[in-house]
């Protein structure tokens, strides 16, 4: 493992953020440094090695000059200017330790250290501040000021010290302590500059000043923080300080890993001390975060060491007994046992598996692996089915390859984005700062959502349009806006003669110019407004770059994969596809949504996106693997339900899924699940999927085991084990345990051999390899002899299919409609602080800030049925019913409510119907057809659903 | 549910001030200014409304307000008595004049009189150090102010 750690030395703090422009030749200290224009002084001496004293500088901000500790001398120039906020010039002479500075740097000191506590030995931040580093660097001895005011004595001359301000506590992570500050003003750039929330001020001014949280009256916890930690990390001092180093002491290693939250990707330090991870702080050189995290990544992980956490494997012979705690050879033999018998009784084809979107590269590629070649069938499915499943379909078809076609770096270079069907402030936080930092800089923004999230209008951020599209309406809306572009002559001509098919270009446009595809046209169907529809047409066609963000509010709909298609083919009638600041970018859910799709999970398609009834892909499987596959696609995760309430389908391998809880028709699902023999669940904890499991493998978290994660811009990251596997084996080794139980044979020592399979077997990934990633830090696939640097945008010459597609997508309206029994349309998503499911984030601090899902009601639409804000209401719809709290807001339109699905006791997807997307059959999650009631409290299906969860939750010890 | 809000009034009077000023560079200040003149001062409340209209955060909004001595969080008496306490009113006796009028009227600096008709505050220069000690009151500056014409601007002040 040690030679995983990265010296510390890599990413030091070099003062102020890089710039791009010509090389300048400048003096520093007798060396000779050439560096881009516009670099500061500082940062030029710390390429050089020379080390300026700094205190209010920091990379990640632009300069500030506050502090006065790095101020040098320059030949010509008068007076002592600041490094940080000078700029290099040619032929610049610099002096950073002359006398003159050095006696400035020491007095600058000694004012600092006269207003702070001198409490090093006892304080969180021993070792670990920049304040004590610099007074050490300055050669400070003596403080010869006493002050007679100060900001940390608690009591001074017999009294209280007005001046002094108790710690806030109040956020879960972190604490906030104004007797440490040095009113620097990080934290304060840092949430404004990096994460754009503008959550923090300096109050007061002079001697009065400190940092507030909010208005007076707000603590840490009450004012608009979302607790991303870019504060924490830009503090100097133990101002803003982690409560987990507060325990545990200062981290003495680090890990660089990635996070397993969604699908940015986030590369983390994992800051140690022996096994215990100390805190996660982002890694300055992740590609996909630049230095920045949000809440989940950077604080929410204890879920890892949780009570809940399951640590042995458990077994039973029916789901009404309670579990039995086993050893792992009879809970293996045990699965291997009735996975066998089930085969002999039923045939090969009645077993099955459901791969992982939160497990690595390596541990989906082996759970495929075991179906198709261990189990005998295709019957391999994810979860990506009933999230991204259209987006692999509609971008396979219109460009040829199922992924985003940029990194996240392009965001900087966009100049119109349109933000459809996803709430990246809450789903990707981190992306959705860095969009914020272009928004400020001057970008357009055109957000298509039923809901006024955040990205409409938050400080500083405000949507050129908004349109509140009814749900269900993706396709309309978007055909309407092609309409514009094509009607008014607004595409790329050049772009699409050379890049695609003009023949075909033009069936399209005759399709799309049909007035009943005008904004006109379509608006009382889509209740959006036909001027807004037109502006934002003409704003995207003719702004510059234009960039598609898009999330699961576009796939999961009947129509999914048509909008889909109908983004691939605004992208490139308006030119924007195949460079920097441009393309169609899915946001990923789950952390490796994308490399889980990449490895062959869909029954229907072998690793790399190649069709099994491919004889020559099979059969290099069939010589590397010594086996025949099965040349039939197998079953989607719907039709393995609906063959067990047939009888046909009987067993099931469910690697980290709660399919009970995601999936859409929660009775069909628990139907089709009870009439199983054996299912199989390896996870963390006893989810909801697992009150119906037979055999429960424990699993483990991602700080424990080496492995890959694919993120949503095709970057391949490493995941590093920091820790043992408390549950005693990785999940790629408990599969294999499987595997191997029913006959597979396999020999895998580490998952560097998995990815060398991969690479062998998939051309997309031919070049990847662990040495490759050690030496690069991560790669975007495809990485292959035509692309060995890998892949950050795609379709640069050419699209991967040849010629772009022009689909024509006609609007065929859902079946689920709203009529007099259910007036109203459902729509789902998420909140910043829980996950998914939850199953992490809800045994984790983060329940401070989402204890349960609300329903959001607009006023008018609570008002016509007597419901008041917190009211109990009853939230019915054609499939099933369920209770939960009423949050009266008009961030939704009359006529739509919304929830999340983060916590099981609600279970939002009693409600969901199964209607599914034509031709993913990805579920039809985000329109649903409800009415809404007051009611008393939970229904009788949440009071019976809990009693039978508590009952099959039931474990006996292993006896001793 | 707007009109079940007890601050709604409030709330939309400020967007009225936010929306007289929105054509300004920079409106925030001229937006402060004209609130304190409306309501006497600028409790919280005011804050949210602010920070709305202008689409900047609350913790933006507080940073100014609390950078301004003459931005106050709590209403002030009928009228406001600033003395100056920079160099040179002091070398004139400023500081023995700053004793004089806390002891007349009972309160220390930032203290506002029990009948509510004056709020005494301190400030450094009002740019007439050839006439000092200078005081102002209200909007009204005055030099060269001793006990007696203290005395008497307090009585016109109705203290």
């Amino acid at each position: 493992m040690k030679d995983f750690i990265i010296p510390w030395t890599d990413d030091r703090d070099l003062g102020t953020p890089a710039k791009a422009g010509p090389p300048v030749t400048l003096t520093i200290d007798g060396f000779e440094v050439t560096v881009p224009e516009g670099t500061s002084v500082m940062r030029a001496s710390a390429l050089a090695g020379i080390e300026v004293p700094k205190l209010c500088a920091t990379d990640n901000v632009e300069a500030f000059g506050s502090c006065r500790l790095c101020v040098v001398e320059i030949e010509g120039r008068r007076g002592t200017p600041a490094s940080c906020t000078t700029p290099v010039s040619p032929g610049m002479v610099v002096h950073t330790h002359s006398d003159k500075v050095r006696k400035i740097r020491k007095g600058v000191m000694e004012l600092y250290i006269s207003d702070h506590p001198l409490d090093c030995l006892t304080c969180a931040a021993n070792g670990d501040c920049e304040l004590q580093d610099m007074a050490g660097a300055v050669g400070l001895r003596d403080v010869r000021y006493e002050g007679t005011e100060n900001h940390f004595a608690v009591r001074q001359n017999g009294e209280a010290n007005p001046r002094y301000v108790p710690k806030d506590e109040s956020n879960p992570y972190f604490t906030y302590d104004p007797a440490k500050c040095i009113v620097c003003s990080r934290c304060v750039r840092a949430c404004e500059e990096v994460q754009g929330t503008f959550a923090l001020t300096i109050e007061g001014s002079g001697f009065d000043s400190r940092v507030s949280f909010g208005a007076r009256s707000d603590d840490a916890l009450a004012s608009d923080c979302v607790s991303c930690g870019a504060c924490v990390q830009a503090c100097p001092t133990a101002t803003l300080q982690e409560k987990s180093v507060i325990e545990l002491g200062t981290p003495e290693r680090s890990v660089i890993t990635t996070c397993a939250y969604c699908g940015v990707g986030c590369s983390f330090k994992a800051e140690m001390r022996g096994d215990t991870v100390v805190r996660m702080t982002p890694y300055k050189h992740g590609k996909a975060n630049r230095g920045h995290s949000c809440v989940k990544g950077r604080f929410a992980w204890g879920y890892a060491s949780h009570r809940d956490r399951i640590l042995n494997p458990m077994i039973r012979d029916s789901i009404d007994q309670p579990w039995r705690e086993v050893s792992w050879d009879e809970a293996i033999g045990f699965a291997a046992g009735r996975l066998q018998d089930i085969q002999a009784k039923y045939g090969k084809r009645a077993i099955g598996g459901i791969t992982s979107s939160r497990c690595t590269n390596e541990e989906t590629f082996l759970v495929q692996k075991m179906i198709r070649a261990v189990f005998g069938n295709n019957n391999t499915d994810t979860c990506a089915r009933v999230c991204h499943s259209p987006t692999g379909y509609g971008l396979k078809t219109t460009f040829g390859t199922s992924a985003g076609t940029q990194d996240f770096d392009s965001v900087e270079q966009t100049d119109v984005v349109i933000v459809i069907g996803a709430n990246p402030t809450d789903g990707h936080p981190v992306f959705a700062s860095r969009l914020k930092k272009r928004l400020r800089a001057g970008a357009k923004l055109i957000v298509i959502d039923p809901r006024r999230i955040d990205l409409v209008k938050s400080p500083h951020i405000k949507a050129a349009h908004h349109l509140p599209l009814r749900p269900g309406t993706n396709v309309a809306v978007m055909s309407a806006i092609a309409h514009v572009v094509v009607t008014e002559g607004l595409f790329d001509e050049a772009f699409i003669r050379d890049r695609c098919d003009w023949d075909e270009f033009q069936d399209y446009a005759t399709f799309i110019s049909d007035p009943r595809h005008s904004p006109e046209a379509t608006e009382m169907l889509t209740g959006v407004p036909a001027d807004e529809v037109r502006g934002a047409a003409r704003l995207f066609a003719t702004g510059g770059n234009g960039a598609i963000h898009y999330g699961l509010g576009v796939t999961e709909h009947s129509q999914g994969s048509t909008t889909v298609m109908s983004i691939a083919n605004l992208a490139m009638m308006t030119g924007n596809i195949g460079r920097p600041g441009v393309g169609v970018n899915p946001l990923r859910g789950q952390n490796n949504v994308q490399g889980s799709c990449d490895m062959g999970s869909f029954p229907h398609e072998l690793p790399g996106y190649r069709h099994v009834s491919d004889d020559a892909t099979r059969a290099i499987f069939d010589d590397l693997w010594g086996v025949t596959l099965d040349s039939e696609p197998g079953l989607r995760i719907p039709n393995m339900l609906d063959g067990a309430v047939d009888g046909t389908f009987k067993g099931i391998y469910v690697q980290g899924e709660d399919i009970l809880q995601s999936d859409p028709d929660t009775h069909h699902v628990a139907a089709g699940l009870a009439a199983m023999d054996c299912v199989i669940v390896h996870d963390l904890f006893l989810n909801e999927t697992a009150n119906y499991a037979h055999v429960f493998l424990p699993g483990s978290t991602f700080l424990e085991k080496d492995g890959t994660f694919t993120n949503a811009e095709r970057r391949i990251n490493r995941v590093r084990k920091v820790m043992q596997p408390r549950n005693g084996y990785a999940d790629w080794e408990v599969t294999m345990l499987l595997a191997n139980a029913m006959g597979a044979g396999w020999t895998y020592t580490h998952p560097s051999q998995v990815m060398d399979e991969i690479a062998a077997t998939t051309p997309s990934f031919a070049n990847v390899s662990y040495e490759l990633l050690e030496e690069r830090g991560s790669v975007q696939w495809p990485c292959n002899e035509a692309h060995p640097d890998g892949s950050p945008i795609m379709h640069v010459d050419g699209f991967v299919r040849g010629k772009g597609q022009f689909i024509v997508t006609e609007y065929i309206p859902t079946d689920e409609r709203t009529g007099p029994r259910f007036p109203l349309l459902l729509t789902t998503g998420r909140i910043l602080s829980q996950y998914n499911v939850g199953a992490q984030t809800r045994r984790t601090a983060n329940v401070v800030w989402h204890e349960e899902d609300v329903l959001e009601i607009h006023p008018q639409d609570a008002e016509n049925r007597g419901i008041k804000q917190g009211d109990w209401v009853k939230l019915a719809s054609r499939t099933g019913e369920t209770s939960l709290r009423a949050e009266i807001t008009d961030r939704v339109s009359p006529g739509v409510v919304y929830t999340t699905f983060h916590h099981p006791d609600t279970q939002a997807n009693v409600i969901t119907t199964d209607y599914s997307d034509w031709a993913t059959n990805c579920p039809e999650y985000k329109v649903t057809a409800v009415q809404i009631g007051l009611s008393n409290g939970p229904t009788r299906w949440q009071e019976e659903y809990s009693d039978q969860a508590a009952r099959s939750r039931r474990i006996i010890p292993a006896a001793e | 549910m707007r009109a079940l809000d007890p601050e709604a009034g409030l709330a939309d009077r400020i967007s009225e001030i936010c929306a007289d000023h929105a054509h300004l560079e920079g409106p925030l200040l001229p937006i402060l200014h004209a609130v304190q003149d409306e309501l006497g001062s600028l409790s919280e409340a005011v804050i949210a409304p602010i920070a709305e209209a202008l689409n900047i955060s609350r913790a933006e909004v507080h940073g100014v307000i609390s950078f301004y001595h003459d931005f106050r969080t709590e209403p002030a008496g009928r009228h406001i008595l600033k003395i100056c306490r920079a160099e040179a009113c002091q070398a004139m006796g400023a500081t023995a004049l700053a004793e004089t009028a806390k002891a007349r009227l009972g309160v220390d600096w930032h203290g506002t009189t029990g009948n509510g008709a004056v709020t005494l505050e301190p400030v450094y220069c009002l740019g007439l150090c050839a006439c000092g000690p200078a005081a102002m009151v209200d909007d009204r500056v005055v030099g060269r102010v001793d006990a007696g014409r203290l005395e008497d601007l307090l009585v016109e002040a109705g203290a």
